[in-house]
């Protein structure tokens, strides 16, 4: 910035210095190693765990992405049956569970801390 | 400290509210460090949300004493289930291990208690006497010692970190990277915000550090969940048996891994973890009996149990009269202090006496509150660590959402959350620490700061940093750390040309 002499750029502008010489020095050990550039965690392998990696972060963004819709109810319980199935829970424990879980979470958040979690289309029925 | 404000803090502390915190962040503490993959930090970064809504002394009383508990309880699955509950019990993990098998298991996880007991008094005892006397010091400070105490910090972080110091650096850098987002910077000037709102007020950290410590450990928990848990069997009786002819015959253990640990806590962005691998390294070392490690022997253990402990209340040393977190449970605990307005620097012993007073209480309270609380943790083990990891990952996901959500009651928070969650479980796995990130993501700003007013200041003259003489002892100081691992890499390479 102009009448400035050290200004908003000076210290992001060292941070990227150093990171050009430490990223340049680690891929240079790194190309001395031989060691091959990509290699494929264990759990892929795993179609439980992969299916729960996965899950976890598809479950995430369906949260953002539907929670203002669906409101927090309906979008908790969905992600939370997704994923305890798919980590191996049987029907019988999931359902129950999923739902305590839910509507503890939301009463302890919503009722005692005051969050205001989003209700989306089900705005009528909030209490 | 006068008598008026030492009736005052014991009145907050003593108030049946602020006990009943106490005594569910004990038991939120115990269940969360005795459960693999559920750390303590995770436990601090769950609880803040909670905390939100607290009055200042039992939102900190929370988290003092469910991390207190937590870094104990890590030691129980080190007995039953060969992994540790959180990172600060990695290091005597197979030891505990070796001892259940040996049928050893109850003086294991006694001495896990009672020395954790001991180190974190001790800890604590120091917090208490240090803090005041290095606060009278830093009222003196200017921007140049400031900047050098946050070099210096963040210098140890990144060595004291185990593995590739260059990895460490690189994870400093993206974390003061993290902090330059936003219009928060000395000139005010929007920085990488790209014309977005949520961007312009900077990054909350909250939601980055429970996506960097709990949902990067779920992810790695529902990667790992295909192996099973199995549990040794041990019977345990009184867990206090044999305990105090421990205590007479390993004195100097119990003092040697109460101050490296107090003292790695202290050092900033080293915690319990790095101070437990320090003490059991150090056990070994000075041991009479060092063939035994290994084997199933009770001296590194305790050693490195009390270490842990007394690294806790360590931490909060630099935490409180700078400013300068000393372990990643204190990263998080310095925002709080702000939101509570209890601004961390040399003048909080000034101006909130009594609040600091009522901290200094809760630990001694949370450390002597262990003992009963512990044998009962200890008793319930098998229950705690049968707990179904298939239920309990989604329902502590949930949690992380609400709870990144709840800073800013925005969705913008989770999805930092996910971002950075990911981010933390990739780092990791490919040896990269996560802990110097965090500690230039709360240091940035100061960091910033402190240099572009001493460079104003000095009008760009880097002799400047050195000429007062705090700043110059300091600047010496950080010189030698960062030159130690070039030195260390010199001689290396002269006797492998010698050899």
């Amino acid at each position: 910035m102009p009448g400035q002499k050290f200004g908003p750029a000076w210290f992001p502008g060292l941070i990227a210095i150093g990171l050009i010489v430490c990223g340049g020095v680690l891929a240079a050990q790194t190309f001395r190693e031989r060691v091959p550039l990509f290699e494929a965690p264990e759990w892929i392998r795993s179609p439980r765990a992969l299916a729960g990696v996965a899950s976890v972060i598809a479950g995430l963004i369906f949260y953002v992405l539907a929670a203002d819709v669906l409101g927090f109810y309906v979008t908790a319980f969905l992600i939370q049956v997704m994923w305890m199935r798919l980590l191996g829970a049987s029907w019988r424990v999931t359902l129950p569970v999923a739902l305590i879980a839910t509507v503890v979470i939301h009463l302890s958040f919503y009722k005692l801390l005051r969050i205001p979690l989003p209700w989306g289309m089900f705005e009528r029925f909030a209490f | 400290m006068t008598a008026a404000v030492l009736s005052q803090a014991l009145g907050q502390v003593f108030d049946p509210y602020v006990l009943w915190v106490i005594l569910g962040s004990a038991m939120f503490g115990l269940f969360v460090g005795a459960v693999p993959g559920l750390t303590a930090t995770m436990a601090t970064a769950l609880l803040v949300p909670v905390t939100f809504f607290m009055p200042p002394v039992p939102a900190i009383a929370s988290i003092v004493t469910a991390t207190a508990m937590a870094i104990f309880a890590g030691d129980i699955p080190s007995c039953f289930l060969r992994m540790p509950g959180t990172p600060a019990s990695a290091a005597y993990t197979d030891e505990a291990y070796a001892m259940t098998k040996k049928g050893q298991g109850e003086l294991a996880l006694g001495s896990g208690l009672v020395f954790s007991v001991i180190g974190g008094l001790f800890g604590t005892a120091v917090l208490i006497a240090a803090a005041p006397a290095l606060a009278e010091v830093a009222l003196k400070f200017s921007s140049f010692e400031y900047f050098w105490l946050v070099i210096l910090g963040l210098s140890s972080a990144v060595f004291l970190a185990i593995g590739n110091p260059l990895k460490g650096v690189v994870s400093l850098l993206l974390g003061l990277l993290v902090s330059a987002v936003g219009l928060d910077n000395p000139a005010g000037y929007p920085r990488f915000t790209f014309g977005n709102a949520e961007l312009a007020g900077g990054l909350t950290l909250i939601p980055i550090m429970i996506g960097m410590f709990a949902v990067s450990e779920i992810l790695r928990g529902v990667a790992g969940i295909d192996k099973p848990w199995e549990m040794a069997q041990a019977q345990i009786g009184n867990v206090f048996r044999g305990q105090w002819r421990l205590v007479k015959k390993y004195p100097l253990q119990t003092l040697r891994g109460s101050i490296l640990g107090t003292a790695i806590g202290a050092l900033p962005g080293a915690g319990a973890d790095i101070a437990a691998w320090m003490s059991y390294a150090m056990s070994k070392k000075f041991s009479k009996e060092p063939e035994k490690f290994g084997s199933g022997h009770v001296e590194g253990i305790i050693e490195a149990g009390a270490s842990n402990n007394s690294a806790l209340a360590g931490a909060w040393i630099p935490a409180l009269v700078f400013g300068i977190p000393g372990d990643s449970i204190t990263a998080i605990v310095i925002g709080v202090l702000y939101i509570k307005g209890l601004n961390p620097g040399p003048t909080i012993f000034m101006n909130n006496a009594v609040a600091l007073y009522a901290i200094f209480i809760v630990f001694i309270l949370a450390n002597l509150l262990m003992i009963p609380l512990g044998v009962a943790a200890i008793k319930g083990a098998k229950q705690m660590l049968r707990a179904p990891r298939e239920l309990l990952l989604p329902i502590i996901l949930l949690f992380c959402i609400v709870g990144s959500f709840a800073i800013n009651n925005s969705a913008f928070g989770v999805v930092l959350m996910l971002a950075f969650g990911i981010v933390g479980y990739v780092m990791e796995e490919n040896g990269f620490p996560v802990a110097p990130a965090i500690l230039g993501m709360v240091l940035g700003a100061m960091l910033e700061e402190n240099f572009i007013s001493s460079m104003i200041k000095a009008d760009g003259r880097l002799l400047a940093f050195f000429e007062r003489p705090i700043a110059g002892s300091l600047g010496a100081l950080t010189l030698i750390v960062l030159s130690v691992p070039v030195i260390k890499r010199l001689i290396a390479q002269r006797n492998v040309t010698s050899a």
